[in-house]
């Protein structure tokens, strides 16, 4: 079993390649269907948010292991004109594409840990993980 | 100086040896592939592509509808461009070594090169660029295929329709399922609209907007709007999401649904006692 695995996002269809593998390691580590969907949820919001702010970048799927747990590692990279505000597009609600506000706060709730570095000018990764239980 | 019949003339000269050479190149290639094809197979293609070599410098259209036979029929079987690319490439080589045996000066050699170069440059490219036009052309008949699939609207009963949605929702579904839910609300004169989305993987922010956005617009042209087939796993995710749908009514079942709807109407469903 591949420990890492990427996917590039270029296109609107890539995001369901992204889904579909995050789906597919899910499954393998016994995560349940509540979970899966929570996962591909995640995927897809974080996904989308390369496609449409970005416009081209990757999705990585991790499994990782801490004392005894394991869990799935979604790692969100881009090279795009990163987050001037952080602490803004936390906020529920707030969104600068007419969209409905609630993706990354939500993608905080979906997983179970939530990592955020974002620099202006030079690009966003996030990382979330969502354990096992 | 070598005239540009030499190639040709090699070639025709030497047709079954040169067969022979195709064939054994493509079999051994396709050994690092995972192809499942009789030799007949390769033997045919590369009867095929020799062919087209001599009948090139006969007849130039008859061998440009042989190379997009060809290159269809290599689509159809599966070969994949890079194995394509480096069949002729290696057939080539093979060629080139073989009328080269005799070890001619490098002068005479480098002009070799060349004219084997002209010879198949031509015909190699049109084989990509059919092979390319095959792909495209199935491709943009499998999005046709998915456009007709994309958003039905199926009236079930008066002043009831029902719209099911399967599979992913992107940009394009949303913009159709916003158009067929409103002319299909007109031209039905329906008063409810079901969406089902039980075959909807996954309802993340973009498809609960584009859900709440339609609803509304069927709230506007004064109809309602009712969703269904909410999965358990779904209901979670749209919760921990933080995602409000408190305007749309919604149900877990399309056969709930229904019945909501009939009631909404002012009807419903009896079975008749004996």
């Amino acid at each position: 079993m591949n420990d890492q695995s990427c996917v590039r996002i270029m296109t609107e269809w890539d995001i369901v390649a992204a889904r579909q593998l995050g789906r597919n390691v899910a499954k393998e580590l016994g995560f349940g269907t509540v979970d899966q969907a929570r996962i591909t949820t995640a995927i897809s919001e974080l996904a989308r948010n390369i496609y449409l702010y970005a416009g081209k970048g990757q999705i990585g799927i991790e499994q990782v292991a801490d004392r005894g747990k394991k869990g799935l590692k979604i790692i969100a990279e881009d090279q795009g004109p990163g987050i001037p505000d952080i602490r803004k597009v936390m906020e529920d609600g707030f969104s600068t594409s007419g969209g409905l506000g609630a993706g990354l706060p939500g993608v905080k709730r979906l997983m179970d840990e939530f990592s955020l570095n974002s620099v202006a000018g030079e690009g966003t990764e996030i990382q979330a993980i969502k354990w096992l239980r | 100086m070598m005239s540009n019949q030499t190639v040709y003339q090699f070639i025709a000269e030497n047709q079954n040896e040169l067969l022979q050479l195709w064939t054994d190149t493509l079999k051994e290639l396709s050994e690092q592939e995972s192809y499942q094809l009789t030799d007949q197979v390769y033997e045919n293609i590369s009867k095929e592509y020799i062919d087209i070599l001599l009948l090139s410098v006969k007849d130039e259209n008859a061998a440009e509808s042989q190379i997009s036979e060809l290159a269809l029929r290599a689509v159809q079987i599966g070969l994949s461009m890079k194995f394509l690319a480096t069949a002729l490439a290696e057939f080539w080589k093979r060629l080139y070594t073989k009328m080269n045996d005799k070890r001619l000066p490098d002068q005479e050699s480098t002009e070799l090169i060349w004219q084997i170069d002209r010879f198949f440059s031509p015909i190699n490219t049109e084989i990509f660029n059919q092979y390319s036009i095959s792909w495209e052309k199935t491709v943009s008949l499998q999005k046709i295929a998915l456009q007709e699939l994309s958003a039905p609207l199926i009236p079930v009963f008066e002043n009831i329709t029902v719209m099911p949605l399967v599979g992913t929702i992107d940009t394009e579904r949303a913009k159709r399922i916003m158009e067929n839910l409103l002319n299909g609300v007109v031209k039905h004169r329906s008063q409810v609209v079901l969406i089902d989305i039980t075959g909807v993987p996954v309802v993340d922010t973009m498809v609960a907007h584009h859900i709440i956005q339609a609803s509304e617009a069927v709230r506007l042209v004064g109809a309602k709007c009712l969703l269904a087939g909410i999965r358990p796993e779904i209901a979670q995710t749209i919760v921990n999401l933080g995602i409000d749908l408190s305007q749309v009514i919604t149900k877990n079942t399309l056969q709930k649904g229904i019945q909501t709807a009939l009631e909404m109407t002012d009807r419903k469903i009896v079975s008749l006692g004996e």
